[in-house]
Parts: C-alpha cells; sequence; structure tokens
C-alpha cells in the first residue's frame, strides 16, 4: 500500500483500527524525503531523529492528530530549531519560543517533520527568492512549485508531508497549492494567531493548511483557530469547524467573478476552470457570473500596501540582538547598512525600497493613503457580492507553474501571477484553492472565496466540488510508489 | 520616474547600502512598479475611509501582570556580538 | 530690542506599571543587564505586542487631570527609525489620532496663575538603554556601546505643551507642578535621574509684541529641573545674541552642557528625520467611550487642588498651610498619615510644616525618605501633649530622631530629657535660686514682678530645660514673698 496517497483522515482512521503505526507513517514520509527531496529540495531543515522519536512517543496515543507528519513552513518560528524564512539574514537562528499554531498542532499530536523553504520572509511566487536556493515542483522539476510556501505545497504534493503548515499574505498558500495540485486554506484574517509567524505585512498574513484533501484542510483548521492572547488580532471562530461530510452542491450560489477569470487568464487554464465550473453546476450549484468592479485596483493597492508594512516589519533585521552581522564596520549606521545588504535578498530589498518610498515624507497621501482607500472598496465589493452569492470562484493563478528562471528578472511580472489571490487578502476573507485538472500535464487550482468567517460553507462547497470534479491525481513522485 | 537621488534617499532610510549598477536596476524597477501601481491615483476617493484593519476589533488588552522572562543567556543567546551580559554594537556616532 | 522667550515642553513619563506596555515583563529600574526581556520586548521574528490595560488606565488619569479631551478614538502608529536602542526598527506611538487633546495646566508664575495649554497626550514605549563604552561615557568619542534591554518597553506617556511659558522660571513652575500632579495620580515615580521622568524643551524668541513665531531650537534630555531652566536661560541668552549680531537662529537640536554651561548643537533640523509614520497593524484601535471615560474619573487619586480644599474645610486648616503640604505628594501624604494617628491636624501642620520641612530642605530629603515616620511623629507629639517633654525639647528630640531614627521616647530616655514635674524635686531648686539671689527677690517684693521670668530661667537653667514651667511658675509665685 501506497501510504504516500493517504489522507490525515484516512491515516488516523488506519491507526486507530491498529492498521498502522505511527512510526511506519513517519517513516514513510522520512524514506520518501530521502529518495527525493535532494531535487525536490522542499526542506530547509529535516527533523529526523525528532520526528522518529515524535513518532515513537506517539504509538498508541489518542490525541486527535496523532503521528500525523506534518512539515512547518519555515516562517513559523519553533523552539530550539533552526527558523531562517528562507534568508541569509536568519541563518542559524534559533528562536526561544514556538509559534502559537505549531504548538497548538503539536499538542495535538501531529509529528513534525522540518521546516520547509520558502521565499525569503514569504516575498515572491516561485520560492526562487529563497537565500537557499529553490524549490521544484513534483510534477515538473524544470518548474517551480509556486510561493511564497513552495516548500510545503511540493512537500506534500511529492509525499514528502502528509500536510502541511502555510502561510498567505497576497496568496503565498493558494498559489503554491495551485501549481502544485494540492488543496490550499487561507483562513479569515483574525483566525489563527500569527504569535510567532515571522512578519511580513501583518494586516495580511494569515496561517493555514496545505493538504491532500479539503476534509484534511478542515480538519487542520479545527486545531489552527481560536483566539491567541498574545495576537490582540485574533479572535475566536464563531463557529467550531465542522468536518465536511455532505457533497450536495444544490442550492448554494455561487459567482464566478468576470474580472478575474477572462482576460488575463491563460487559455489553458481557463478551460480548465471553465470545465470544473460546469461540472459544479451540474453537480447542482447555481454558477453565475459574478463582479469585483475594482480587481484591477487590488494588485496595485496591495504592491503599496503589503511592501510598506513590510518596509517597518523587516526593519528590525539590523544586526544587534540575532542574526547576521556584517563585520568590520566603523559605526552603527554602517552597520546596518552592510548586514542589511548581506542579509536581504534582491526581491526584498526591492520590497523595503517600495514600501519605505510610499511611507516617505511627500508621498504617504499618493500611495499608502490612497491604498488604504482602494482597501475600503474592495471590501464594499465583496460585501456587495455577498449580497447575492454564497460564495465566489475564480482560477487560483492566471497560468501553471512557470518554469524556473523565468520571471525572475521581472519583478512586475512575478507580481501578476497574485492578480487572483490578493483580493483576499485586502478584504480578509477565507479562500480555499483545491485542484480540478490538469494543463499541458500541469496542475490548474479553483479559488472558492467566502465571506468572513464563512470557514464551514467555504469547505463545504469545496468538498463537495472536489467530488464533483473528482481530481484523484497526484505527482509522479507519489505514483511512483503505488 | 524614480531617479538616483530618490534611490539612494530611500535606501538611506531603509539602511540599505546600494552602489553603482545597483542603484541603475532599483530605479528602472521600482519606476516600473510604481508605474503599475499608480494605477490608484485615477480613482475619485475623496469621502472613502482608509482601512488598517479588516477587523472591527477595538480595545484588546491583557492585564498588567508580570510574566517570567526569559533568561538572559536565552536572551544573549542569538547575538551576533555580545560583551559580558549586553549586546555589543560600533560606535552609535558616524565616523 | 526686548525679546519674549516662547517655550513649549515634551515631557516623557514612565509609567509605573508592574509589566511593561506590550509585554508581561517586569518594569523596574537598573538590575543585571538583559534580565527582563521576553521576544517581544528584544524584537524576536513573530513576536506581537498585546496592550497593557494598567497603562492605558494611568494615560487616562493623566488625561483627565490635564483636562484634556479625550476624543472616542485613538490609534497606533509606527514611528520608523533605526537606533540600536529601538529593537523593532520602529517604536510604537501615536501620531495624528493621540489619545487626548486640548488640555491646560494652571501653575503659579511670579504670583500669578497661569494657565499653560497641553496639546495632546499620548501613549508610547520607551527605549532600551545604551552604555557608551570610552573614555566619557558619552556617546560622543565613545568606542563603541552595550545595549541593555530590561528598560526597552516600559510604558511611555508623552505629554506635549502649547508654546504657552515665557520664562525658563515659569518652564521650572510648570514642571514642578506637572510633576506634583503625576505623583498625586500615583501614575509614576517621576524619578528624573533614573530617567523616569525626561523633559524636551522647544524654545524660540521674538521682539515683545510680535505676534509671530522664531524659529525654534530643541534642548534634548535635561535630567533636572534646575538645568532645564539654566539651559533655557542659556539658550535665550544665545538666541537673543544671535538677532542682535544680525545672524539667524537655526532650527535645530542643541544639548546644554551642565558642567560647562555651554550649548552646542546637536544636529541640524535639516537632515530631517523621515519617520514614515503609519497605522500600526498589530494593534487594534482605542475607543474611549464615555462609560471607560467615566471608570477612570472613578478611579482617579486625589488631586492636590482637591486635597488642599479638604485640609481646609476638613481639618480647619489655613490655607496656606493647605497649599504648602499639597506642594509635594509625600509631604502631603506624611502630613495626613501624621494626622489620622494624632488628630490635631493644626499642630501636625505645624511639626510638618515646621520641623520636617526645615529638616527636608536642609538635606534634600523626601517625606518618604526621611527617617521620621508618620508613626513617630505622632508618638513624640503624644509625649508633648501628655507633658513628658516641653514642646521646646520635643524639636531637640525631633531633631536626634532625623539624624538617628531612634523613637522619641527612646532619646528622652537615653538622654535623660523627661520634663521634671515633681514638686518636691522643684521645690529644693527654687528654694536655692531664691537663696542666691536676693537682689532679683528685692526687686519682686517692690512690685516688678516681670522678675519672676529670671527666676523661671535659673530654673531651667539648671535642669537643662527639663523643667514643667507651668509648675515652676505655680512654684514660684508660692515661695516669693509678697
Amino acid at each position: 500500500m501506497n501510504l504516500l496517497r493517504l489522507t490525515a483522515m484516512e491515516a488516523l482512521e488506519m491507526m486507530g483500527r491498529g492498521e498502522l503505526s505511527a512510526d511506519e507513517l513517519t517513516g514513510a514520509f522520512l524514506d520518501q524525503i530521502d529518495r527525493h527531496d535532494g531535487d525536490v529540495a522542499a526542506y530547509l531543515y529535516v527533523n529526523k531523529t525528532g520526528a522518529r522519536e515524535a513518532a515513537a512517543a506517539a504509538g498508541g496515543g489518542d490525541r486527535p492528530l496523532n503521528g500525523i507528519p506534518t512539515a512547518i513552513k519555515d516562517v513559523l518560528c519553533t523552539e530550539g530549531m533552526l527558523t531562517t524564512c528562507g534568508s541569509r539574514m536568519l541563518e542559524g537562528f534559533v528562536p526561544v519560543y514556538t509559534a502559537t499554531c505549531v504548538s497548538r498542532l503539536t499538542e495535538a499530536g501531529v509529528v513534525n517533520l522540518g521546516k520547509t523553504n520558502m521565499d525569503e520572509f514569504a516575498m515572491g511566487s516561485s520560492t526562487e527568492n529563497s537565500a537557499f536556493g529553490p524549490t521544484r515542483n513534483p510534477w515538473d522539476l524544470d518548474r517551480v512549485p509556486g510561493g511564497s510556501s513552495g516548500g510545503s505545497a511540493a512537500a506534500v504534493a511529492a509525499g514528502e508531508a502528509m500536510w502541511a503548515l502555510g502561510s498567505d499574505t497576497g496568496g503565498s498558500i493558494r498559489q503554491p497549492a495551485s501549481f502544485c495540485g494540492v488543496v490550499g486554506f487561507k483562513p479569515t484574517y483574525g483566525s489563527v494567531s500569527r504569535y510567532g509567524l515571522v512578519a511580513f505585512a501583518s494586516s495580511f498574513d494569515q496561517v493555514g493548511p496545505l493538504t491532500r484533501s479539503v476534509g484534511d484542510a478542515a480538519l487542520m483548521l479545527q486545531h489552527l483557530v481560536g483566539k491567541d492572547p498574545r495576537d490582540t488580532t485574533s479572535v475566536a471562530h464563531p463557529e467550531q469547524i465542522v468536518i465536511p461530510e455532505d457533497r450536495d452542491l444544490s442550492g448554494l450560489r455561487i459567482g464566478v467573478i468576470s474580472e478575474l477569470s477572462g482576460e488575463g487568464i491563460d487559455p489553458g487554464v481557463r478551460e480548465v476552470f471553465q470545465k470544473a465550473v460546469s461540472t459544479m453546476a451540474d453537480a447542482g450549484a447555481q454558477m453565475e457570473t459574478a463582479s469585483i468592479p475594482h480587481a484591477e485596483y487590488c494588485i496595485p493597492a496591495y504592491y503599496i500596501l503589503a511592501p510598506a508594512e513590510a518596509s517597518a516589519n523587516l526593519a528590525r533585521y539590523d544586526g544587534v540582538r540575532f542574526g547576521l552581522r556584517a563585520g568590520g564596520a566603523r559605526d552603527v549606521i554602517e552597520m546596518y547598512e552592510e548586514t542589511r545588504s548581506l542579509g536581504f535578498g534582491d526581491e526584498v530589498k526591492r520590497r523595503i525600497m517600495l514600501g519605505t518610498y510610499a511611507l516617505s515624507s511627500g508621498y504617504y497621501d499618493a500611495y499608502y493613503g490612497q491604498a488604504q482607500k482602494v482597501r475600503t472598496l474592495v471590501v464594499n465589493d465583496f460585501d456587495a457580492a455577498f449580497r447575492e452569492f454564497d460564495l465566489l470562484v475564480s482560477p487560483t493563478t492566471p497560468t501553471t507553474a512557470f518554469g524556473l528562471g523565468e520571471r525572475v528578472d521581472d519583478p512586475l511580472t512575478m507580481y501578476m501571477s497574485d492578480i487572483c489571490t490578493v483580493p483576499a487578502n485586502l478584504a480578509g476573507l477565507p479562500a480555499i484553492s483545491i485542484p480540478v485538472g490538469l494543463d499541458g500535464g500541469m496542475p490548474v487550482g479553483m479559488q472558492i472565496m467566502g465571506p468572513a468567517f464563512s470557514a464551514n460553507r467555504l469547505l463545504q462547497a469545496a468538498h463537495g466540488a472536489e467530488a464533483a470534479v473528482a481530481f484523484n491525481r497526484v505527482s509522479p513522485l507519489v505514483e511512483e510508489r503505488d | 520616474m524614480v531617479n538616483h537621488d530618490d534611490v539612494r534617499y530611500v535606501a538611506g532610510l531603509a539602511r540599505l547600502k546600494l552602489a553603482g549598477e545597483e542603484l541603475d536596476r532599483y530605479a528602472a524597477q521600482l519606476s516600473t512598479i510604481l508605474n503599475h501601481v499608480n494605477k490608484i491615483a485615477e480613482l475619485e476617493l475623496d469621502g472613502v475611509e482608509p482601512t488598517s484593519h479588516v477587523l472591527e476589533l477595538t480595545n484588546v488588552f491583557r492585564e498588567d501582570e508580570p510574566q517570567p522572562s526569559i533568561s538572559q543567556v536565552a536572551a544573549l543567546a542569538n547575538g551576533p556580538e555580545v560583551e559580558g551580559n549586553a549586546f555589543r554594537v560600533p560606535a552609535i556616532v558616524r565616523k | 530690542m526686548d525679546y519674549e522667550p516662547v517655550i513649549g515642553l515634551e515631557i516623557h513619563v514612565e509609567l509605573s506599571t508592574r509589566s511593561k506596555m506590550f509585554c508581561g515583563c517586569r518594569v523596574e529600574f537598573g538590575g543585571e543587564p538583559n534580565t527582563r526581556t521576553c521576544p517581544v520586548c528584544l524584537a524576536h521574528p513573530g513576536a506581537l505586542p498585546v496592550m497593557n490595560r494598567q497603562a492605558i488606565r494611568y494615560l487616562g488619569r493623566i488625561a483627565l487631570a490635564l483636562e484634556c479631551s479625550i476624543p472616542e478614538r485613538s490609534i497606533f502608529h509606527r514611528k520608523n527609525y533605526f537606533y540600536p536602542d529601538l529593537p523593532k526598527g520602529y517604536q510604537i506611538s501615536q501620531y495624528d489620532q493621540p489619545f487626548a487633546v486640548e488640555g491646560g495646566l494652571s501653575v503659579s508664575v511670579d504670583g500669578e496663575m497661569v494657565t499653560v495649554g497641553i496639546e495632546r497626550v499620548h501613549m508610547e514605549e520607551d527605549t532600551a538603554k545604551n552604555i557608551h563604552a570610552g573614555v566619557s561615557g558619552r556617546i560622543a568619542g565613545s568606542l563603541y556601546s552595550m545595549i541593555d534591554f530590561n528598560r526597552s518597553g516600559t510604558p511611555l506617556v508623552e505629554i506635549v505643551t502649547k508654546p504657552h511659558i515665557h520664562s525658563p522660571q515659569a518652564a521650572r513652575s510648570f514642571l514642578n507642578r506637572l510633576k506634583n500632579t503625576l505623583q498625586f495620580l500615583d501614575v509614576s515615580d517621576c524619578n528624573m535621574e533614573e530617567g523616569s521622568l525626561r523633559c524636551d524643551a522647544n524654545v524660540s524668541i521674538r521682539p515683545v509684541g510680535d505676534r509671530e513665531l522664531g524659529v525654534k531650537t530643541e534642548l534634548k534630555n535635561m535630567n533636572s529641573f534646575r538645568y532645564i531652566e539654566k539651559g533655557l536661560s542659556q539658550e535665550i541668552r544665545r538666541q537673543v545674541g544671535l538677532l542682535e549680531s544680525g545672524e539667524r537662529v537655526v532650527q535645530q537640536t542643541v544639548h546644554f552642557d551642565v558642567v560647562t554651561g555651554e550649548i552646542s548643537p546637536l544636529r541640524s533640523k535639516e537632515e530631517a528625520q523621515d519617520y514614515r509614520y503609519f497605522p500600526e497593524p498589530d494593534l487594534v484601535p482605542l475607543v474611549a467611550s464615555a462609560d471607560f471615560v467615566a471608570g477612570i474619573r472613578e478611579e482617579m487619586p486625589e488631586l492636590p487642588a482637591d486635597r488642599a480644599r479638604r485640609y481646609v474645610s476638613q481639618h480647619g486648616l489655613p490655607d496656606y498651610d493647605a497649599q504648602v503640604l499639597t506642594s509635594d505628594r509625600e509631604l502631603s501624604d506624611f502630613y495626613e498619615e501624621s494626622v489620622s494617628l494624632y488628630g490635631d491636624a493644626k499642630t501636625v501642620s505645624n511639626w510638618v510644616m515646621g520641623e520636617l520641612l526645615a529638616y527636608l530642605n536642609h538635606t534634600g530629603e523626601t517625606a518618604g525618605e526621611c527617617r521620621v515616620t508618620p508613626t513617630a511623629l505622632a508618638e513624640l507629639l503624644d509625649m508633648v501633649k501628655g507633658g513628658d517633654i516641653s514642646a521646646n525639647i520635643g524639636k531637640e528630640v525631633f531633631s536626634e530622631m532625623c539624624d538617628t531614627g531612634e523613637s522619641a521616647a527612646a532619646i528622652v530616655a537615653r538622654k535623660g530629657l523627661t520634663q521634671i514635674s515633681d514638686t518636691d524635686e522643684l521645690e529644693a531648686l527654687i528654694r536655692q535660686v531664691i537663696e542666691e539671689n536676693p537682689a532679683q527677690v528685692e526687686q519682686y517684693r517692690a512690685g516688678k514682678v516681670k522678675v519672676i521670668g529670671f527666676f523661671v530661667g535659673q530654673v531651667m537653667k539648671q535642669t537643662g530645660g527639663r523643667a514643667n514651667p507651668r509648675v515652676v511658675n505655680r512654684l514660684l509665685k508660692e515661695r516669693l514673698p509678697e
């Protein structure tokens, strides 16, 4: 039996019935890491010994996620375990505390397989911005896995983790999930604690699951959500998260966002997406055209607001208390400049520059102030759309995974790959990407968005769509173990 | 649109050292990006409230109860240059 | 030409909360460096601020005591700049929507009450402490610096006055009055040497009668009210000198050297700070509802003016006494406690304003630091009232108590100061005095009754002042011939 095809829910059932041990399960994933991570490079740090010990300790336990091999994006602090955010700046950094979301999963019994690669400080859409080399797409090693949670998405797609934690600021869970043919869920802003999530853009960042199935996403989410006294922007999720069972889509009014599913979307992607829309309609959903009138302003607004927040969030990397320090500086300003120039990669510097510029004297109103107002319009657009529709859909990305190196010199084109995912971050809404087909052998994702805190409705519909579309494909790296 | 002086000024604020070729590259890239994001300038937004937080939360506090600090050893453990019981930095006044 | 100085003050007050502004580390002064830190106040990656409720209450007290209006909504901003003592690379502060605005504090200037307008009162956090290594311990010329983060994140309230102060003396009076008010509010120990109260001053001059403000300079970091007064005088002299010799005042930050008494420029505003303020995404807005403000009002400690009124109406003190006693929090507390133990308010007031204040003025101690406690004073006053010692001996005992910390009873016993009221013992002495001074007896007999004072004095001299003057008087009248 190919254990790498199992969902977490299936594995938990088997372990519950005594048909599978936690050791065996973790062993299978560590083997796969051994076998393929040299090529895929999903991990920055593999917690081999720790994972085996945790799996051994999990044997026979009754914690709800007991023994589930889990990969953790290296943007989440883990006490005593390297946390680098894919940056030279944090090379060798060992946090003194653990992120709330990681603690919650660990308390629920998961086995931490290690820390996954990412675009430096979560800035990027291809994981090529990692200071420690790119991750490759398990479906085609010459392509990118997406980003910034590319390591987590690739780990799940390659059978190197049963599921993974990612973070999403402008699409960083959904876009790589789409590129790698897995499920990726960005919760409503505030549902999951950001404490211990290394900040990129604080008013957008959310932690969420990358999984093999919608059911697994719901299962992990159950253990992630909740108010954390250490994050004042977190809230108690108004409803308990339910594992979706019903596959019925009938009665759901679903809007297809015209601005995000027509022009600008690759024809191949559009075709797979349209087919999935028809399949959902056949399954009983009422599929109609919806509009987010200010969609075209989302990327501009996002690429002002997020870099502005980032420019402040990354000011703490100054070579004083932790992380890299460039040697030989005569004074502290020189030390800052040398350290930060050495420690940050190109994209991070670019965003710091962009954000600093947008906040600098004389430009605030035209850029930051104006972008905040655009944010209000986008929130209003969604409010209006959700008065008509239960949910909204679009392709997750305008193209399938692109080739390694293809866009590294073209920041703006790279930013455009976030065009479908950024609106949900601006409005703080929950959104999921599920794989709905292949285009040229590469996975295509459909994004489903819901009103704030509608995770249950959203997961229910995604579960129905998943069943109706019946994608059922895995990457060649998992398939070969059948 | 963004010239060398702008790049130099912003890099100074952000404490990044950019020189020569980098100044050109950043000036060009920032110009391209700003040219694109400037699209929002075409919107008439007088009277629209800015959004800083998508959630309508207010007054979230903790009680004034001291919690254990981390140890001095842990505090200094990640320090790139530590002397005795404190973090050491080069001269603060510009040389 | 005559010039009028225009002065505005910026005062920073460290609050005496138990824990820091945004984390649970203790607020204390000094101690072993870097022992009161955590991921939040060290700005480790992923850490988030959580606001201290008590700090906001204290802020509210200050705002109300300064008769400010408190807008319904205030928000926090990030003030961005790099400095080794600023771990996040930004200070969490308030900017265009501060907690409180438009207040005032009345002070007596040259015997006249003047209201100094308060521009704003806002909440922020303190920085860490730099220890400059090198020959002088000063920043200039130091080879390197050491950073201690114990102070990092201590709650700090900034109070900004309007430019309503027109002399260095008035600035000093205002600061005295403000300090006293803050101490009555129980929000800060206001210890200037330890830096819990710090003051910057903006100063400009203009020809008397002009309305337009001159170019201002900023005097920074003065650590005593006396130096502020001196520094301002010196800076005003410097500015007058410049204008009179046809030069201009340049807007800049200046430093007053307390040793040489000289003013030197620190930095010119030309290389102005561009702080890139923007709303702090990690903190939610503060809404000061009517209930919230009423709650703070309810727990407001009694202010000096209210106490003074009470001393007049309830304790029956003259207004002068009430003003003196409430000019200092510790003095006032000392007085109140003594009254509660002893009873007679006017007697206590006389002793506190007379003996105690003289001692404190002489030594520079505060009432709280004085070795004599209210309990000890009350015991002393009881002894005087009970006739154990005379009032004059009492003063001598008080002085001894201040020096040694001993109780009145112990000093009286040790030094044998008990008043002699015993008739037999005094009779013998009186007989002796009468025998030894026949000339005076003759005068008395001739009707010069005032000479009795001479005999009392002789008895006192013989007893070292311990004889009960009332008894001596009675006995003398009996024994002297008619």
